[in-house]
């Protein structure tokens, strides 16, 4: 049976791939691999595609493999099965805080995580930085992705311009800037 | 249901998640962290529907648990909002159009040859919401860093992933343990 086939190879996927992407890809390679649904510039092809469209890696390979193997309702099944763990999982955690909010314990537990999340968020910062603003090392600097960086920055503080208004903005002047 | 009670009919606020996550799914390029601006604006400036001080813990859930990053936001928000139903809607609203656009892509082989513009596009885009997200950031921040021991976690976090390549989920387990020590068991006071 194909359909439970992708639903539980995708399963499986969906409760060891902590934290994104790059943990995700050699995932989803030895899978693959495995199963051989894919050749490997498909599978390259996927990668650049999620790179460049909206959708994160895992759902994106997901939707492809099903499809490739299975048609629309297969792409629809290895989906599925790639966000149940998540579901469970996330929904259970969720109830658990909401519980024990006010606890001692769990006070404690987010007095310390809070301000590392702040780090991890200009981690974040860096790293789309370190892609546009400057590549690799900070006095390599990107003029024409530092001026869209210094412009969303005005643009946002100022007028307070939707995020979603914001990132058209930056890819309009990104593809503006490189024709000049 | 144990979703904490937020004001206005269940039917628009599951409306309003599906909206909110579609077009999140549909505009934000580049993972988990490229979403927190969008979240940001929608539930917590506009809505109120959550505070700033649990968005951030939001974004340590998320971050430790398996799966994908923005799917599991997703689910956390929709769940907090409007219960098992509000999970389901939030997630089905942020997945639908990157299936889509691989649909497309499955069927259509379209060629996706790296152009001038398209690198222009990529550069312009990821400058921008390098912007978008250091203002969310202080934003939450301003709320969360309130004395020299929370800069001090910070800084060390910070320093954790640039310097030492430690995975994200490790650091958030680690300052997790430092907290329940710290404040927990030593009760060390907060003086701001």
């Amino acid at each position: 049976m194909i359909y439970l086939m992708l639903l539980w190879t995708f399963f499986r996927i969906g409760i060891v791939g902590f934290g994104g992407g790059y943990v995700i890809i050699p995932l989803l390679k030895s899978e693959i691999e495995l199963n051989q649904w894919l050749t490997a510039e498909e599978f390259a092809d996927i990668v650049a595609v999620s790179q460049m469209t909206p959708g994160p890696i895992g759902i994106n390979a997901a939707t492809f493999i099903g499809i490739r193997t299975a048609g629309i309702l297969g792409g629809i099944t290895a989906t599925v099965g790639m966000v149940l763990p998540s579901l469970i999982l996330v929904v259970i955690v969720a109830h658990m805080i909401q519980k024990f909010k006010e606890s001692t314990i769990v006070q404690s537990v987010l007095q310390g995580i809070r301000p590392a999340v702040i780090g991890l968020i200009a981690y974040a910062v860096v790293f789309f930085a370190s892609m546009s603003v400057y590549s690799e090392t900070v006095t390599n600097i990107n003029f024409r992705g530092a001026a869209i960086f210094v412009i969303i920055l005005a643009l946002t503080l100022k007028w307070k311009i939707h995020p979603i208004l914001a990132i058209f903005t930056s890819a309009a002047l990104g593809v503006l800037l490189y024709l000049i | 249901m144990a979703h904490r009670e937020v004001q206005g009919s269940f039917i628009s606020h599951i409306g309003i998640l599906f909206a909110t996550f579609f077009r999140i799914g549909t505009f934000t390029i580049g993972g988990g962290y490229a979403m927190l601006p969008l979240i940001d604006r929608e539930f917590v400036t506009r809505r109120k529907w959550v505070t700033e001080e649990e968005m951030v813990d939001i974004i340590a859930v998320v971050q430790s648990l398996p799966g994908i990053i923005s799917v599991n936001a997703s689910i956390f928000i929709g769940y907090q909002v409007a219960g098992i139903l509000g999970a389901l809607i939030a997630t089905i609203g942020l997945i639908i159009s990157p299936m889509i656009i691989i649909a497309l892509f499955a069927y259509l082989y379209i060629n996706l040859q790296d152009s001038i513009y398209l690198q222009g596009l990529f550069i312009g885009v990821r400058s921008g919401v390098a912007a978008l997200i250091l203002l969310a950031g202080i934003k939450l921040g301003r709320k969360v860093i309130k004395d020299w021991i929370s800069l001090l976690f910070a800084v060390v976090s910070l320093a954790a992933v640039l310097f030492f390549q430690i995975h994200a989920a490790l650091v958030i387990v680690s300052a997790a343990f430092a907290g329940l020590i710290l404040f927990g068991l030593l009760r060390v006071r907060r003086t701001p």
